[in-house]
């Protein structure tokens, strides 16, 4: 049996698991259901400055695709709207009853080193093993001075996690907004500042949808919509992208990463560490489907890793970090083409449609015997599998790698690239 | 022609030629054609439908389905494709405190393995089923569905079909069997030792479920085989390929269970000397007796029990062998008299009946089965009751108040009932027990069909499984 425990910025917990801060996260009824289902360590809904903020009725918005409710969601909650002194005594209370669990508490408070000084205090007197820096809410607080308008400056990053780090014991996670051109910019500031971790990604600026009848986007409040924070699975490649990027790069190496976005399995949860995350965090999933699904995460993930031979999380941590490479990395002597399994086609005709209107006219369909039959032409395919992803049928379009008998070419080095030192072009450009 | 399906034959009662003449069951979407194959040139041209269209078939058209008997007992519903078993899977709405569960007498957590199917986790899927059903594997192909998750699925309530929690079932659980380990791991020896008597669904779920704790089982049956009515009576086309004996080798894979064949409780063993030698004793009979038709007739030569008929078809190795007269008549309502008719009617005979005392709404046999009887062209008459069995004219006849039936062969399957037991309380003709399975006799516990209750493979799983965790505490463990 591989063995899940993590040691996250120093904070130990028994599975890489968490429930990321937001309304799963809220309060002490929901955490204590969460760590009965097996989850490993919440971030406690964000904390704020009494008086607490007010919340609009009608806060969510959601996509569905072809009948798969939630694919993506969206959210125009703020933080907390409990009293401070209320989630204190929760959370002091939780982790007394729970201390294998690990208990982080997010926090967003104004842009001045007097107010992140007072809460910093107050948390540590609960005995939470550290605390989350909220530098991610894309809405209503913004507007205010904080969250996103906070993670969009590095500046303010930097300088505020260096307040935090000069007040507190406790370790450090700055949460990332996703709502920048430079995610790696953002990440160094927090190094930079001190941070013991980065987190992300935290929702992404969105409007699902808009009521064309009131014309109101939605969540529509009394006719009324704004923008929200998009995340669920959806936003995963997203998350992956950002994550990946911070993990690879050079200059932040050795920095945790808590990865967030999308993760509705074991299998995306996989996905983030072996991008360089340490552990993951969840929040989509479980408000759609109730804290329960931690049970096929943590069985899933540990009969992979058993299946893999990994015996600890970090055995494959990271381990796909130095195959994620710059586009001019790759080599453009790979081919592979399409493949149809003749017996799984169902004759459907969608990957014609596809490669015949949008792509490089490679399906060749024959009408002989009655039946109708698709079929690759090998010598016009540039295996770009648009093909195998329109097809419904589950390993009917396979990419079968060819053997070119050429030697590794990239960009770098390609006779087209005019910085290439074999470059046999002619170039206007002097 | 190429939509159109032979689903059935038998040979010619003629016997003319090897592979001359055959009675053909020719089946359009509206037609059924009934007619003698003559093959003199290839060319068969005399199929005649009921509305009397005539219609040609070559020789070569029919070459396919008169090769092998064995065809027609392959598997009445193969198993789902790993593609199409995450494409189901993904069907499942994941329900809070689910109808499905709820429904499963053995307390399956159906969306959470169906949860692992799609997540690509077959290991925590398997796991989460066989811990609370060690007969996984032959519940997902014999459990009446219909009637029990799969009519609770709340898709039913949304205008959709079931989420095909069976077919997924199976999709687990056969992973599970392919993989070189067993799932379970023993508990430390605890030096108690159970008998139990019966070593069908109900003996050995309850035997895994002690040997997981760490006693040690013995197994006694009368019969040479374990796997009660999994190895006897269940219809050939729902355990195919030895799956019931497949699967037995799969559940000793947890170790410390000894099986005793050809041990009969009443003859070489006794109940006082096994609550002597033993710690405990469970007693998983089934029903060994059947009932009878209470008609006069009954003990004429041609008249014989639908489970002994199932038995030998399921035991024969080779299936051709069997004989089987062209006109049989079953008396039942329930799942015996399904399986026998439609058996009966793959082995060849030419006209099945079932008769049924009261109406279709009373029958037992839930609506699938009786359709599964229909579409393989057995006929059912409701409301009738036979009064008596007569061979007077040298012809089998079953007489009802408004007909006579002539017939060949008669099967009855009226219902089995517990072959009777000295030295216990008996309730409603089977032995009583209370919540905790106990018997009147201390150390005496029992289980499945043998007890009142449903009389269902997964009910006699679930009866041991709970009977070896009430023995458990009884030895005085946990
Ligand atoms: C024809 C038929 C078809 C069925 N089809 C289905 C179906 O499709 N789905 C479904 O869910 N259920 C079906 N059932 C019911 C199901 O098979 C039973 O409910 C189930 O097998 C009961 O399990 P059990 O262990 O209690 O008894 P059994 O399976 O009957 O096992 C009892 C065992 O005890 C042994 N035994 C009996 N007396 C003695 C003795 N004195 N000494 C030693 N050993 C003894 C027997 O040899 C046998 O092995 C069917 C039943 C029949 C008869
Ligand atoms: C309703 C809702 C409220 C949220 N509130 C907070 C919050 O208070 N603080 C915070 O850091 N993130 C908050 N988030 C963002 C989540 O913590 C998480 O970063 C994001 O939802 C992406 O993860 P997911 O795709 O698993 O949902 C909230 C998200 C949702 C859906
Ligand atoms: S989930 Fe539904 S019932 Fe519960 S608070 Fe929200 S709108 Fe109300």
């Amino acid at each position: 049996m591989a063995d899940l425990t993590t040691y996250f910025a120093g904070i130990r917990s028994n599975n890489p698991f968490w429930l990321a801060s937001a309304p799963p996260t809220d309060k002490a009824y929901n955490v204590e259901r969460a760590f009965r289902a097996g989850w490993g360590g919440v971030v406690w809904k964000t904390l704020g400055e009494d008086p607490p903020i007010v919340n609009v009725s009608s806060r969510y918005g959601a996509v569905s695709l072809g009948g798969a409710a939630m694919a993506g969601f969206n959210n125009i909650e703020l933080i907390t709207d409990r009293p401070l002194s209320v989630n204190l005594r929760e959370i002091t209370q939780i982790k007394r009853d729970w201390p294998d669990r690990a208990m982080v508490v997010s926090l967003m408070v104004p842009c001045n080193e007097t107010a992140w000084t007072k809460i910093l205090a107050q948390v540590e007197q609960t005995g939470a093993d550290g605390v989350e820096l909220n530098f991610g809410c894309p809405h209503g607080m913004s507007e205010r001075g904080m969250g996103a308008a906070v993670g969009q400056v590095p500046d303010y990053i930097e300088m505020i996690t260096r307040w935090c780090k000069s007040h507190s014991r406790m370790p450090v996670i700055v949460k990332l907004t996703p709502n920048v051109t430079d995610i790696v910019q953002a990440a160094r500031a927090a190094k930079d500042g001190g941070a013991d971790a980065v987190s992300l990604i935290n929702t992404i600026t969105s409007i699902t949808n808009v009521d064309l009848d009131s014309m109101s986007p939605c969540p529509s409040v009394d006719g009324r919509g704004t923008h929200g924070g998009y995340c669920g699975p959806a936003v995963k490649p997203i998350a992956l992208r950002m994550v990946g990027e911070i993990a690879r790069e050079p200059a932040l190496r050795g920095l945790p990463i808590s990865g967030i976005g999308g993760i509705s399995s074991w299998r995306d949860a996989a996905e983030f560490i072996a991008l360089g995350a340490g552990n993951v965090q969840v929040c989509t999933a479980a408000m759609h489907y109730g804290f329960r699904i931690i049970d096929d995460m943590i069985s899933g993930l540990s009969n992979w890793m058993d299946g893999k031979s990994y015996s600890r999380i970090a055995d494959f941590q990271g381990l796909a970090v130095p195959n994620f490479v710059h586009w001019d990395d790759l080599n453009l002597n790979y081919k592979s083409i399409a493949r149809i399994d003749q017996d799984l086609c169902i004759r459907c005709g969608l990957c014609y449609a596809a490669c015949e209107d949008t792509s490089h006219q490679s399906i060749a369909t024959s009408n002989g015997d009655g039946a109708r039959h698709y079929n690759v032409i090998e010598a016009e395919c540039v295996g770009c599998n648009l093909c195998a992803h329109v097809c419904p049928v589950a390993a009917c379009i396979t990419m079968i790698p060819v053997h070119t008998g050429l030697p590794a070419l990239t960009w770098k080095e390609h006779p087209n690239n005019p910085s290439s030192p074999h470059f046999t072009g002619t170039t206007d450009r002097a | 022609m190429s939509a159109q399906k032979i689903i059935n034959f038998t040979p010619c009662p003629c016997q003319a030629s090897q592979n001359g003449n055959y009675l053909a069951f020719w089946v359009k979407p509206d037609v059924l054609v009934n007619k003698f194959i003559d093959e003199p040139d290839g060319i068969c041209n005399i199929f005649r439908c009921r509305a009397g269209h005539v219609i040609p078939l070559a020789r070569k058209d029919i070459g396919t389905w008169m090769a092998d008997i064995d065809d027609h007992f392959r598997e009445s519903h193969p198993p789902l494709t790993s593609a199409q078993a995450v494409t189901e899977a993904n069907r499942c709405y994941f329900c809070y405190d689910a109808p499905c569960t709820e429904a499963c007498p053995t307390d399956i957590d159906v969306p959470g393995f169906i949860r692992g199917i799609a997540s690509g986790n077959m290991a925590g899927a398997a796991i989460k089923i066989l811990q609370e059903n060690i007969f996984g594997g032959s519940c997902a192909r014999v459990c009446p569905t219909e009637i029990l998750c799969e009519h609770a699925c709340v898709w039913t309530k949304a205008g959709g079909p079931a989420v095909q929690i069976g077919a997924l079932q199976r999709v687990a659980t056969d992973w599970q069997m392919a993989q070189p380990t067993h799932p379970f791991i023993r508990a430390p020896a605890t030096g108690k030792h159970i008998a139990i008597i019966g070593a069908g669904p109900a003996g050995l779920s309850a035997a895994h479920g002690m040997a997981r704790r760490g006693h040690d089982v013995t197994v006694y049956d009368t019969k040479p085989k374990p796997g009660g009515l999994n190895e006897y009576g269940i219809a050939a086309y729902k355990l195919v390929d030895d799956f019931a004996a497949r699967e037995i080798e799969f559940l000793l894979g947890i170790g410390g269970i000894t099986l005793e064949h050809n041990k009969t409780l009443g003859d070489d063993l006794s109940l006082d000397d096994l609550a002597r030698n033993f710690d405990a004793v469970f007693l998983a009979l089934g029903q060994a007796a059947v009932n009878m038709a209470g008609v006069t007739g009954e003990h004429l030569p041609s008249v014989r029990n639908a489970v002994d008929f199932i038995a030998e078809l399921r035991q024969a190795p080779d299936k051709s062998a069997l004989k089987i007269p062209r006109r049989v008549l079953v008396i039942g309502g329930g799942n015996t008299a399904i399986d026998a008719a439609t058996q009966a009617k793959l082995l060849g005979a030419e006209d099945v009946t079932i008769l049924y005392r009261k109406g279709r709404a009373q029958m037992s046999a839930t609506a699938i089965e009786q359709n599964w009887a229909l579409t393989h062209h057995v006929v059912i008459h409701f409301h009738a009751a036979p009064v008596r069995i007569e061979s007077e004219t040298g012809e089998l006849c079953v007489v009802t108040e408004s007909r006579r039936y002539p017939a060949d062969l008669v099967l009855r399957a009226v219902g089995q009932k517990f072959h009777p037991l000295d030295g216990l309380e008996i309730e409603n003709g089977r032995i009583k027990i209370d919540q905790n399975h106990a018997t009147s006799h201390p150390k005496i516990f029992a289980g499945g069909d043998c007890v009142p209750g449903l009389d269902l493979t997964v009910r006699a799983v679930q009866d041991g499984k709970c009977a070896a965790r009430a023995i458990h505490e009884f030895l005085g463990c946990d």
